[in-house]
């Protein structure tokens, strides 16, 4: 027990020192090459910033899919119908239906009602490693078919749905110059966005407040104000001034999702603020082909179902790139170019939670939270000085050590120091002390029950190891449980206790048993002072 | 001289060779015990934990303002925006306000909520800084609180199956009682004395579960090691006298604890007291409820299990031989 080998003291020593090495990068500002360069993260109360929790609106997602689905329904029957000469297929009430995730139609003629299955079934993707099919049709004796999305292609959808969103959140928090953020998701629907020393997250929660989906449609001039709209057309109001309504064709033309960038700029005729655009080469020759064919007809450009402007085209765009002009400022030119330049959201997002601390408050925290856990410290070193002597100090050293491994781990493992987490650390080395009492008090009774001093040594470590691993490992079980359960601030709080049960296992097993054991090969003395 | 003085003990906690009656006691334990317990939980349901944003929903800001605060014109302004105000208070210095708004009806108003505070204060104070935000939805909120209590709840299930399985039923059954007294009396102390129940706290409540659990765990380990030591000795006797011989450890332990919590509650800033406070509480707590609840429920649960009373020897010791490993 009390023996150590050449290789274990070095080993020891070894991971002491690779802590202390670790720890560097938390305390000089310059990298240094040889070293992995991990530090410690503030957490956002520390540092000051903002966090957020936003909701991915998958109302949204599911109805755009239906939508498309109508869309994809009514191109197949009529493709179908144009090109085997074949008597069309006619129906009637193709809606979607988003509360119960599905899409109706209804024949004029039942007796087609196999036939426009069959027309139908190419919609139908099956995923090629779990077989299961993303749509199920069905169809009754009158002639209603049903096309179902199923559960599973829905959970997929949300999927990438959030995965894409966050991409398009990064893509435009990134173009802020926000420093560092964090963007991960949470759960099946919502993304945690992190902005480090942002006190005050308005401007960021307004880029993200929108879809920014930008689509290319053309304008319905037959249509007469208050007269019925024809089918496939619909009034959207005007930006600048939502009274005002535009009817515009439903087909979209050309998507916002083929620019491959925009610029704010001023227009060089009448000095207002624009927005240029380019399109990629999809884009582009869409954008030529409508331009082309419609010279002379007003081309909207709506935003999030809102029209920015719709200007007359006076001839074919073939270059591929174009203005949008609309009443803008500096600010809301600069804006929407970022906007498209990121890309559109696939659904609305919603902030359900938000944090914001200035970083007046972070500092405050952090000297407050310092000299807070300097007093303890201090006193915990005094309390063990005293009350142990000689075996204090040793477990005052090893104390010292344990605060250097914690640190070197959570550097290592780029972990989140948070307030409460600093707390925590406070709280391990009262743990770690405690190791090293339970190690005391046995020795101690040892020695009085008349042991030689490294007999008391040797069953003081034997006896008290186990005590020390009962003790800590309840507690372990404990604070994994609130890691996985807790969210924010306390799993910060959990994998500070966690790391610093392990590391005080270390320190109170090893490193002061070694340094009892070189002071009793040194001293050889016939008592144990404890 | 002075440095040689510093490496011997300077004091003890108890003297050596202490033997307190404890169990003695163990009517009286259990009796205040029982009698905090039920008073926590009666302040409980009336008038109930003061719920931190996190739990109940709604928006908390704090604010600092150029001057010492002018509260009616504050809440002057905000009423003027017609927002459902639930109060604004001094908080620590007097140029802070912190301005708590009930829990709004959807995510959206919520947000435009934050928007319309900062637009009233603005214009009422100008000049004020906005410290803190903190806005959160009933959904996400009312999620917090489950997994808070889930996470409690699985700590607790897992202390017992893990005490069961290292010792006896006994010794699991025991700590966990007792736990949730513990647990009792934290949450009528948090009643008493108006903090903020959020997440912090619940961490600050699992903190004083895992190190109240140690504190069980190392007399119930003497008591296990005992119980193989002295195979004859009555249970009450033998439970009195592991407690004894892990005094000095259990209180030196909790006074390195107590003191390292101390000067965060004292000058930790105002959102860290809280959580040290209840530290505090809790080490106390703890440390009384291993030697007068823990202990006396083991006497009376395992009196005629773990050993009989008084009744000798050899076959009583090996039939109910404790756990030996």
């Amino acid at each position: 027990m009390m023996y150590f080998s050449r290789l274990k003291t070095t080993l020891i020593l070894g991971a002491c020192l690779l802590g202390a090495i670790l720890c560097i990068p938390n305390l000089t500002a310059a990298p240094v090459p040889w070293l992995p360069w991990r530090t410690v993260h503030l957490g956002l109360d520390l540092q000051g910033g903002s966090y957020l929790l936003m909701q991915v609106d998958m109302k949204a997602v599911v109805k755009e899919r239906l939508n498309g689905l109508v869309d994809g329904v009514r191109q197949a029957l009529r493709h179908a119908s144009q090109a085997s000469g074949a008597a069309p297929v006619f129906y009637r009430a193709l809606v979607a239906d988003p509360t119960q995730d599905r899409v109706v139609l209804r024949l004029r003629d039942p007796a087609q009602t196999q036939r426009t299955l069959g027309l139908l079934r190419p919609l139908v993707s099956v995923d090629p490693t779990t077989r299961v099919a993303d749509l199920d049709i069905t169809s009754q004796p009158d002639g209603t078919i049903t096309l179902t999305l199923s559960k599973v292609a829905l959970h997929d959808r949300a999927v990438a749905a959030v995965q894409q969103s966050i991409e398009i959140v990064r893509r435009r928090i990134d173009a802020t110059g926000v420093v560092d953020p964090q963007i991960t998701r949470q759960g099946d629907t919502h993304i945690v966005v992190q902005l480090p020393g942002i006190g005050d997250p308005d401007r960021i929660k307004q880029l993200l407040g929108e879809t920014a989906h930008m689509t290319f449609q053309l304008v319905d001039e037959q249509a007469t104000p208050g007269a019925q709209l024809p089918p496939g057309v619909e009034l959207l109001p005007m930006q600048d001034d939502p009274q005002q309504k535009i009817p515009v064709y439903d087909r979209v033309d050309v998507d916002g999702g083929d620019l491959t960038n925009a610029t704010a700029g001023t227009d060089s005729q009448s000095g207002q603020w624009v927005v240029n655009f380019t399109f990629n080469s999809v884009g582009a020759r869409r954008f030529a082909d409508v331009t082309r064919t419609h010279v002379g007809r007003r081309f909207a450009i709506v935003l999030d179902g809102k029209v920015l402007s719709a200007p007359v085209i006076r001839e074919p765009i073939l270059g591929g790139s174009g203005q949008i002009s609309g009443s803008f400022t500096a600010a809301s030119a600069s804006d929407l170019a970022l906007l498209l330049r990121a890309g559109a959201l696939p659904a609305p997002l919603t902030v359900v939670e938000q944090n914001s601390i200035g970083p007046e408050l972070g500092a405050d925290s952090i000297r407050a939270g310092a000299i807070a856990l300097g007093a303890g410290f201090l006193f915990v070193i005094a309390f063990m000085g005293m009350f142990y002597g000689l075996f204090g100090w040793f477990a005052n050293l090893a104390l010292v050590v344990n605060l250097v491994l914690m640190l070197a781990i959570m550097s290592l493992l780029q972990a989140t120091l948070t307030l409460p987490g600093m707390a925590g650390i406070l709280l391990t080395l009262g743990m770690a002390v405690d190791a090293n009492i339970l190690i005391n008090e046995r020795i101690r009774e040892e020695q009085k029950n008349g042991r030689p001093p490294l007999a008391a040594l040797e069953h003081g470590f034997q006896r008290a190891y186990r005590t020390i691993f009962d003790s800590n490992a309840t507690t372990f079980l404990a604070h994994v449980m609130l890691f996985i359960f807790g969210s924010g601030p306390v799993r910060g709080f959990a994998v500070t206790i966690t790391i610093g049960i392990a590391t005080s296992l270390f320190t109170a097993w090893m490193l002061t048993r070694l340094l009892v054991s070189r002071w009793y090969i040194a001293v050889r003395p016939r008592l144990l002072p404890v | 001289m002075f440095f040689s003085r510093l490496l011997r003990p300077m004091f003890r906690l108890v003297p050596d060779g202490t033997r307190i009656h404890f169990m003695r006691g163990r009517y009286m334990g259990l009796i205040v015990s029982a009698v905090l317990s039920t008073a926590s939980i009666v302040l409980f349901f009336h008038p109930g934990l003061q719920f931190g944003i996190d739990f109940s929903g709604g928006i908390v800001m704090q604010v600092k303002t150029p001057g010492p605060a002018d509260f009616s014109r504050i809440r002057a302004a905000l009423a003027a925006e017609k927002l459902p105000q639930q109060g604004v208070q001094r908080f620590g210095a007097a140029d802070q306000v912190l301005i708590r708004l009930g829990v709004q009806p959807t995510a959206q108003a919520t947000d435009a909520a934050v928007t319309k505070v900062r637009a009233a204060l603005a214009k009422a104070v100008p000049g004020a800084k906005i410290l803190r935000t903190n806005a959160i939805g009933a959904a996400v909120s009312a999620q917090l609180l489950r997994n808070g209590i889930l996470a409690l709840v699985i700590s607790l299930a897992m202390i017992l199956v893990y005490i069961w399985f290292r010792f006896e039923w006994e010794f699991a059954v025991g700590a966990v009682i007792t736990l949730v007294l513990d647990i009792t009396k934290t949450v009528g102390f948090l009643v008493l004395t108006r903090f903020d129940f959020d997440l912090v706290m619940v961490a600050a409540i699992l903190t004083v579960l895992g190190y109240s659990t140690n504190d069980k765990v190392v007399v119930y380990d003497r008591v296990r090691e005992n119980l193989r030591k002295y195979k004859t000795m009555p249970l009450r006797d033998l439970i009195d006298l592991s407690i004894n011989e892990t005094l000095n450890r259990t209180l030196g332990t909790s006074m390195t604890v107590f003191l390292a919590s101390l000067p965060l509650a004292l000058f930790g800033g105002e959102s860290i007291s809280g959580f040290a406070w209840v530290m505090l509480f809790g080490i106390v707590v703890g440390t009384s409820s291993s030697i007068f609840i823990a202990a006396p429920i083991l006497l009376f649960l395992g009196e005629h299990r773990l050993r009989r009373d008084s009744a000798p020897v050899a076959p009583a010791a090996t039939r109910s031989k404790p756990a030996v490993r």
